[in-house]
């Protein structure tokens, strides 16, 4: 239902649904870019901390994939 | 970007909905039409070639969503094409029909070409209504567009213009839509523009009528949860404060009519004394940013009182441009829904008339049906 993609004109990542758009913030898109079906969310954040050399961000990560899952944006 | 506007910066977003209005040819005649009734006095339209042009150029603005409407957009057998371009942009696309002319085949090469989703109207679940109200026999067509849309892997989402005559029907309808497997249902109450407007008398739901069919929608939504998501929009006729219409005024909503006429909503045309631009002889950009027509309403400038000095002006916007213009002559005016408009009392007027039931009004003007014959009639009165 859901389509991310990259939009240059709003330099953000966006969602696209049937009639909708929802514009996601740098963190959400920096989140959601990186799920890709397989890693797990442990991995997820770790991949988070390194690449933007930062420590304590689970908490988060966590309450925006609770978001983003209920929303319907992302499947457990 | 920061356009000036009546001497101000104003700051404006891209053009993210794009809705292309390939065709006003329709095979329904339906009473609540939002096609301008003199759309039969318009110039050709768009061919296959300008409208990839104005897919390319729109994307290009940052346009986001399309939408293919009319009209009937099936009506031209160029959509598969304009859809895939629309695809390979990186649309979103939609599909608003009303189901005729949809085939297995067509389907087929839609899906094929990319189409994200398909909104199915209808205009009421009982076979003898909708015959009537749209005027031709097409309730069995609709359900086998619906087994399309689902053959083909589309997200469903039904959409039914509620009004006075098949108000009193709603649970039929939410059943239908129940049974068909739809995802959303918008029971949006017919507004009263164009088509609509001229009908409007015979279409408007009595207080009590609607009360019945939010009652009973709540009553499904209960029942069905997140099975069949319901919305309802109700009349803005019986609101207080005007809708935020389009989200604003040259905001997020582009309207491309199939002669190529730019407006900031599909009704805008209506406004005679604004000039709107043309895709052949203007980019998209330069409409959407440069454009007098779309510079207009934006910002808070051109509001006159009770607006201007209104606390509310932000959350609404005056409401609707056009909505000004059909009931006080005046699109710079408040939208005469706002109880603050010395105007309010010609919406008042036709609401109490909705309360008279149809066997005691004295005199029942017949619906005039969306054909060409009835708008070139109508075209040649005003």
């Amino acid at each position: 239902m859901f389509r991310l993609q990259w939009e240059e004109v709003q330099q953000a990542w966006v969602l696209l649904y049937p009639e909708g758009m929802v514009k996601l913030n740098g963190s959400a898109g920096e989140i959601i870019k990186r799920l890709d079906g397989k890693k797990n969310v442990l991995a997820l954040i770790a991949e988070l901390e390194k690449d933007f050399d930062a420590t304590g961000l689970q908490s988060d990560v966590l309450a925006f994939l609770e978001i983003a899952s209920k929303q319907g944006w992302v499947k457990a | 970007m920061t356009p000036m506007v009546n001497g101000k910066e104003v700051t404006v977003g891209p053009p993210l909905w794009l809705l292309a209005e390939i065709t006003y040819a329709c095979p329904l005649h339906c009473v609540f039409c939002y096609n301008p009734v003199d759309y039969t006095q318009h110039g050709p339209e768009l061919t296959t070639q300008e409208w990839i042009k104005v897919l390319r150029d729109a994307r290009a603005a940052g346009s986001v969503q399309c939408g293919f409407s009319g009209g009937e957009p099936l009506v031209r057998d160029d959509l598969e094409e304009l859809v895939a371009e629309a695809h390979k942009l990186g649309f979103y696309t939609n599909l608003l029909t009303s189901g005729i002319g949809f085939t297995a085949e067509r389907a087929k090469a839609l899906k094929a070409a990319g189409l994200d989703h398909v909104q199915l109207s209808f205009q009421d679940s009982t076979r003898e209504l909708n015959d009537f109200l749209s005027h031709t026999k097409t309730f069995a067509l609709k359900q086998k567009a619906a087994q399309l849309i689902q053959e083909n892997g589309w997200p469903m989402v039904l959409n039914c213009v509620i009004h006075r005559l098949n108000i009193d029907y709603i649970e039929k309808i939410i059943e239908l839509a129940v049974d068909l497997g739809a995802e959303y249902l918008e029971l949006a109450n017919s507004q009263y523009y164009s088509w609509a407007q001229l009908n409007r008398d015979g279409l408007m739901p009595s207080r009590e009528q609607l009360e019945r069919a939010e009652r009973v929608t709540n009553e499904y939504r209960e029942k069905l949860g997140d099975k069949l998501r319901i919305f309802f929009v109700v009349p803005d006729y019986y609101e207080t404060r005007p809708k935020k219409c389009m989200n604003g005024w040259g905001n997020i909503f582009l309207t491309i009519t199939p002669d190529g006429s730019a407006l900031p909503c599909h009704t805008a045309k209506m406004i005679k004394q604004l000039e709107f631009p043309n895709v052949k002889n203007m980019s998209v950009k330069d409409i959407w940013y440069e454009s007098e027509a779309f510079n207009k309403y934006r910002g808070d400038a051109w509001m006159k009182e009770p607006c201007r000095s209104c606390d509310e002006k932000e959350k609404d916007l005056g409401g609707c441009r056009c909505q000004a213009l059909m009931l006080t002559g005046d699109a710079s005016n408040a939208d005469p829904v706002c109880d603050k408009s010395e105007h309010h009392q010609v919406v008042l007027d036709a609401v109490s008339y909705a309360q008279i039931p149809d066997a005691k009004r004295i005199e029942v003007k017949p619906l005039v049906f969306r054909d060409p014959i009835n708008s070139r009639k109508l075209s040649t009165q005003s």
